[in-house]
C-alpha cells in the first residue's frame, strides 16, 4: 500500500511546492485505522443497545455518551485535520463547542432531566 | 494548500475562507444543540404514541404500536455516513497530490487511490444512500402512524433529523458541484482548498450524525 | 501627540471614474458605501421606530384615553421594539462594523464583499417585509419577545405573527452573513503589525459582537422554526394544550438569545465611545488591556444569565441563585469599562463637543441603567418589578441611555470622516441637550410608575392610581427626543451639502482611519499600513508616520498605484431578493416559494462561478 502523503517520505517532500508546508498531514493508514475504529465502536455501541441487562444498568448510557464522543473527537482531529491544523481553527471550533455543551447541559438541568443534581 | 494562490495579504497566512467555514461551523454546533436539547427536555414526555423506545397501545382503540424506532436499518446508515467520510478525505488527498508522478510499480488501489473523481462519487454516493435510508425511515413511520404533528416525539424527531437529512442534501449537490468541476476540467492542488472547505462541512455534518445516532436512536 | 501635518483641502475631492447614480448603489460590494446604505436605512427606521413610540406617548399620556384601539396598541409597542432592536440599533452599529473595521485595520475592504452586500440587501428587503403590515393595521402583535404559546396558531390566528416569524428570520440570516463576514476579516485582514492588542477598541468590541451574533443567532433561528412549524405544519413544541408541550421552552430558546442580543446591542457602542473619549481627551484609552478582557468577560458570562429574565416563573432555588450570581458578576466587568472611561477624561485635555457630549451622557446613563439591572438580578426584587414600568425604565436606560447615545456619539464623531464634512457643532449642541433632557424627562418617572404598579404594555389605565402625573411627563419627555431627532435630520442633510470642510483628522486622533482622506477613497490605503502602535498618530515610530504620509495623498484613483478593485454587481442584491420571495410564498403560494428559491439558486451559482475582481499578476 503507497503512502501518499507522508511527510517523512522524502519522495513526497520532494514535491512539497514550497516550505510553507511544515505542518504533518494524517496518513492513508491513519485514515483507514480511524475508519476502522469508527466502525468497531459503532458495531460495539449497536451490540450494547441489545444486551439487555446492560441497558438496564447505570453504565449504559456514561458508556454510550464516551463511546459517541470518541468518535465525535477522532473524526473532529484526523478527517477534519484539527489535530494537525492553525491553532486559530481550534478555537474557532472548541469556544463554541463548550458553549454549546454548557447550554445543553444547563436546559436538561432546568428541564428536570438531570435527576443527578436533584433530590 | 499553500499551493492556492493568494492575491491579497493575510494576516494569518491562512485563506478567508476556510476561517469562514470554521465560524460556520462552530455555529452550527449552537444550531444542532438547540434542536438536540429540544428532543432531550420532550423525551418521555409525548402524552400519545407511537413512541421510540416503548410500546404504546391507544387507549380509545385498544391497538398496540411497537417501538418506531429501527435500529438495525440506522445502523447501516449511519455506517454508510461513517464510510462517507473516509470517502471525503481520501478524495481531499487526491486533489492535493493530483499531478504527483506515480512510482512506476504503481498498482491498480494505489491508482484508483489517487482518482479524486472516484472517491467524490463515492462520498456523494454514500450521502445519497444516507438519504435513501432516511427517506424509507420517514415514509415507514409515517406509515406506522408516527407523523410531524403526531406528538412532542413526532414533532421533535423528524425536525431534528430533518434539518440533519437537508444538511447532507446541501452536502451532496456540493459534492456533485466539484465533481462537475472535475469532470470538466480536473481539480488539481491549486482546488485543494475548495475540496478542504467541503470537505470540513461534509465531516461536521458527520459528527452530527455521531451525535444524533446515540442520543436518539440507542439511548432509551 | 501631534497629528500629522496635512493641508486642509478646500473640498472634499471627487475621485475621477468615481461611479455614481441609483445602479451603482444597486451594485455596489465597496464596505464604505455599504455602510452609508446601513446608516442611512438604520436612521430612516429609528425615525420610523420613533414614531410608533411617540403614538404609545400619545395614547399614554393621560388616562383613558382610545386614541388608538388595544388591538393596534399590540402592534404598535411590539413593532416599537421589534424595530428598534432589529432595525435601527443592530444595523447602526452595523454601518459602523461597515465603514469602520476595515478602516480602522488598515484593510481595503472586508473579507467578502459581495456577501456584504448580500447581508445589506438582506436587511432591506426583511426590514420592509416586516414594516410594511403595520400600514395595514395586521403588524405583529406578540411583542418583540414573542412568547409561545401565545404567538402559536391557537391564540394567535391572524397572519400577524406570521410576518414577526418570518421577518426575524429573514433579518437572522442578513445578521449571521455579516458576522462570518467581519469575523473573518478581523482575524485575517489586519495590516501587518496590527496585533490584536494594537487594534483600536471599536474594532474589539466589534470583534467580541461578531461572536455573539454567530452563538446567539442560531439559537432563536430554531426556536423561530419550531413556531414556523408550529403554526404552518401542525407541529407541537409549543402546543401546550393538547400535545403537552412545555410553555417555558419558548422562553428558554429566546433568552438564550436574547440575553446574548443584549450585548450585541450595547457592545458596539461601548467600542464608538472608546474612540470618542480618547480622541476628545487627548489621552490614549486608559487601561487598554483591561478594556478588551472586559469585553471578552462580558461576552462569556453573557451566555450564562439568560434565565434572569424568567425569575418570575419560578425555576427553583438553585437556578435562581445561579442566575443571580451571574447576573450580579456580569455587573463587574461593566462597571470595569465606565471607570476606564472616566480615568481616560480624567487629568485628559477634555474638548467638550458634540460627540464627547453624547460619549459622557453614554457613561452616566449607561450607569444608571446598569444599577437598575443590577437591582432585579435579585429574584425577590425581581418579582416585584418583573413586567412593570421599572422595567420599562431599565432598558431604556440601557439601549436609549447606553446604546443611542454611543452611535450618535460616532456619528458625529464620523460623519466628518464619511462624508468629508463637519456636522454642524450648534445644532448638534441643540440636539444633544434636547435628547439629554427629553430622555430623562421620559424614562425616570418610569422607575415611579413600574414601582406604583403600572404594567407593561396595557394601552390605557384608569385615574387614581397615582400614574398620571408620570405618564404625563413621559408623554412630554418623548416629543423633546421626536423634536430633537429633527433637529438631528436637518443638521445631517444640511451638512452633508454644506458643512465645513473636514480634512482628514479633524479631532486629532490616532487611529489609522484617520491618515487617509476624507472621504477615503475606494481603495482605502493607497498602500497597506504598517503599524507599530496601538496609536500611530500619536506614537507611532517612522514606519507609521511613513505610511500615513503616503496614504493622505488625495485625488488618486485606484488604477494610479496599481490597485486592483472587486467588480461591481448585481447578483448579491437578486440572492437576496429571490430568498426573501422564498420566505414570502409561505404567506400565499407554493409557487411563489419555488420561484423564489430558483431565483436565489440560479443567482447564487452565478454569484459563485464568476471571479470578485479582474486577474492581475
Amino acid at each position: 500500500m503507497e503512502i501518499h502523503n507522508s511527510p517523512d517520505s522524502a519522495e513526497a517532500a520532494a514535491h512539497v511546492p514550497d516550505a510553507h508546508e511544515d505542518h504533518a498531514h494524517p496518513t492513508w493508514s491513519t485514515y483507514w485505522k480511524v475508519a476502522l475504529i469508527l466502525t468497531a465502536i459503532t458495531v460495539g455501541e449497536v451490540w450494547a443497545y441489545y444486551i439487555p441487562s446492560f441497558v438496564a444498568s447505570r453504565a449504559f448510557v456514561p458508556a454510550l455518551l464516551i463511546m459517541s464522543a470518541f468518535k465525535f473527537v477522532i473524526v473532529v482531529m484526523f478527517y477534519m485535520h484539527l489535530k494537525y491544523d492553525h491553532k486559530l481553527f481550534r478555537a474557532l471550533f472548541t469556544g463554541p463547542l463548550l458553549i454549546a455543551g454548557t447550554t445543553l447541559i444547563a436546559l436538561l438541568f432546568l428541564f428536570g432531566h438531570l435527576t443527578v443534581f436533584q433530590h | 494548500m499553500s499551493a492556492t494562490v493568494t492575491h491579497h495579504y493575510t494576516s494569518t497566512g491562512l485563506d478567508n475562507r476556510k476561517i469562514a467555514i470554521w465560524a460556520f461551523i462552530g455555529s452550527e454546533c449552537m444550531l444542532f444543540i438547540s434542536l438536540i436539547s429540544t428532543y432531550l427536555i420532550y423525551k418521555g414526555r409525548s402524552v400519545v404514541g407511537p413512541l421510540p423506545h416503548e410500546k404504546w397501545t391507544d387507549p380509545s382503540t385498544g391497538h398496540t404500536f411497537a417501538p418506531i424506532l429501527n435500529i438495525p436499518v440506522t445502523s447501516m446508515s449511519t455506517f454508510v455516513l461513517l464510510m462517507s467520510s473516509l470517502f471525503m478525505v481520501l478524495a481531499l488527498a487526491a486533489v492535493q497530490n493530483k499531478g504527483r508522478p506515480l512510482p512506476a510499480n504503481a498498482g491498480w488501489w494505489t491508482r484508483k487511490l489517487a482518482s479524486s473523481q472516484l472517491w467524490l462519487f463515492m462520498t456523494a454516493l454514500a450521502g445519497a444512500t444516507f438519504l435513501g435510508f432516511q427517506a424509507y425511515e420517514f415514509t415507514s413511520f409515517v406509515n406506522e402512524g408516527l407523523t410531524i404533528k403526531t406528538n412532542l416525539f413526532g414533532s421533535s424527531f423528524f425536525t431534528l433529523t430533518g434539518f440533519h437529512g437537508a444538511h447532507v442534501t446541501a452536502g451532496v449537490l456540493w459534492l456533485l458541484a466539484l465533481l462537475s468541476i472535475d469532470a470538466r476540467r480536473g481539480l488539481g492542488p491549486s482546488d485543494a482548498l475548495n475540496v478542504d472547505i467541503c470537505a470540513l462541512y461534509w465531516h461536521f455534518v458527520d459528527v452530527v450524525w455521531i451525535a444524533i445516532f446515540t442520543l436518539v436512536y440507542l439511548i432509551r | 501627540m501631534a497629528s500629522t501635518a496635512i493641508a486642509t483641502p478646500l473640498a472634499p475631492t471627487a475621485y475621477s471614474g468615481e461611479q455614481s447614480g441609483v445602479w451603482s448603489w444597486l451594485t455596489t460590494v465597496d464596505h464604505k458605501r455599504i455602510g452609508t446604505l446601513y446608516l442611512f436605512t438604520a436612521l430612516f427606521f429609528f425615525m420610523w421606530g420613533g414614531v410608533e413610540a411617540l403614538i404609545i406617548r400619545a395614547q399614554l399620556g393621560a388616562p383613558n384615553q382610545h386614541l388608538v384601539s388595544a388591538e393596534f396598541y399590540n402592534q404598535l409597542f411590539t413593532m416599537h421594539g421589534t424595530t428598534m432592536i432589529f432595525l435601527a440599533i443592530m444595523p447602526l452599529s452595523a454601518a459602523f462594523f461597515n465603514y469602520l473595521i476595515p478602516l480602522q485595520i488598515g484593510a481595503r475592504d472586508v473579507a467578502f464583499p459581495r456577501l456584504n452586500a448580500f447581508s445589506y440587501w438582506v436587511y432591506l428587503f426583511g426590514g420592509i417585509f416586516i414594516t410594511v403590515p403595520i400600514l395595514f393595521a395586521v403588524a405583529p402583535d406578540g411583542g418583540w419577545f414573542g412568547y409561545a404559546p401565545l404567538t402559536t396558531r391557537a391564540y394567535s390566528p391572524g397572519i400577524n405573527i406570521d410576518f414577526w416569524v418570518i421577518g426575524l428570520q429573514i433579518l437572522g440570516v442578513s445578521s449571521l452573513a455579516a458576522a462570518f463576514n467581519f469575523l473573518t476579516t478581523i482575524i485575517n485582514l489586519r495590516a501587518p503589525g496590527m496585533s490584536l492588542m494594537r487594534m483600536p477598541m471599536f474594532t474589539w468590541m466589534s470583534f467580541v459582537v461578531q461572536f455573539l451574533l454567530v452563538l446567539a443567532f442560531p439559537v432563536i433561528t430554531i426556536a423561530l422554526v419550531f413556531l414556523l412549524f408550529d403554526r404552518f405544519f401542525g407541529t407541537n413544541f409549543y402546543n401546550t394544550v393538547d400535545a403537552g408541550a412545555d410553555p417555558l421552552l419558548w422562553q428558554h430558546l429566546f433568552w438564550i438569545f436574547g440575553h446574548p442580543e443584549v450585548y450585541i446591542l450595547i457592545l458596539p457602542a461601548f467600542g464608538l465611545v472608546s474612540e470618542v473619549i480618547p480622541a476628545n481627551s487627548k489621552k490614549p484609552l486608559f487601561g487598554y488591556p483591561v478594556m478588551v478582557y472586559s469585553g471578552i468577560l462580558i461576552a462569556v458570562l453573557g451566555f450564562g444569565v439568560w434565565a434572569h429574565h424568567m425569575f418570575a416563573v419560578g425555576m427553583g432555588p438553585i437556578a435562581d441563585t445561579f442566575f443571580s450570581l451571574a447576573t450580579m458578576l456580569i455587573g463587574i466587568p461593566t462597571g470595569v469599562k465606565i471607570f476606564n472611561w472616566i480615568a481616560t477624561m480624567a487629568q485628559g485635555h477634555v474638548r467638550l463637543n458634540t460627540p464627547m457630549l453624547f460619549a459622557i451622557a453614554l457613561v452616566a446613563l449607561f450607569t444608571i441603567g446598569g444599577i437598575s439591572g443590577v437591582m432585579h438580578s435579585s429574584p425577590p426584587a425581581d418579582l416585584q418589578q418583573t413586567d412593570t414600568y421599572f422595567i420599562v425604565a431599565h432598558f431604556h436606560y440601557v439601549l436609549f441611555g447606553g446604546s443611542i447615545m454611543g452611535i450618535f456619539a460616532g456619528i458625529y464623531h464620523y460623519f466628518p470622516k464619511m462624508t468629508g464634512r463637519m456636522l454642524d457643532e450648534k445644532l448638534g449642541k441643540i440636539h444633544f441637550w434636547l435628547y439629554f433632557v427629553g430622555m430623562n424627562i421620559t424614562f425616570f418617572p418610569m422607575h415611579f410608575a413600574g414601582m406604583l404598579g403600572m404594567p407593561r404594555r396595557i394601552y390605557t389605565y384608569d385615574a387614581g392610581q397615582g400614574w398620571e402625573s408620570y405618564n404625563f411627563y413621559s408623554s412630554i419627555g418623548s416629543y423633546i427626543i421626536g423634536v430633537a431627532t429633527l433637529v438631528f435630520a436637518w443638521n445631517f442633510l444640511k451638512s452633508r451639502r454644506s458643512g465645513a470642510i473636514a480634512g482628514p483628522n479633524p479631532w486629532g486622533a490616532a487611529t489609522l482611519e484617520w491618515t487617509i482622506p476624507s472621504p477615503p477613497p475606494d481603495y482605502n490605503f493607497a498602500k497597506i499600513p504598517t503599524v507599530t502602535s496601538r496609536y500611530p498618530l500619536w506614537e507611532g515610530k517612522e514606519a507609521d508616520l511613513e505610511s500615513a504620509r503616503f496614504n493622505a495623498q488625495e485625488g488618486k484613483t485606484a488604477a494610479d498605484f496599481g490597485i486592483v478593485m472587486p467588480y461591481n454587481t448585481i447578483k448579491p442584491m437578486i440572492v437576496a431578493f429571490g430568498l426573501v420571495l422564498m420566505f414570502c410564498g409561505l404567506l400565499t403560494s407554493r409557487v411563489i416559494i419555488f420561484l423564489g428559491a430558483g431565483i436565489m439558486i440560479v443567482s447564487l451559482f452565478t454569484w459563485l462561478l464568476s471571479p470578485l475582481e479582474p486577474e492581475h499578476h
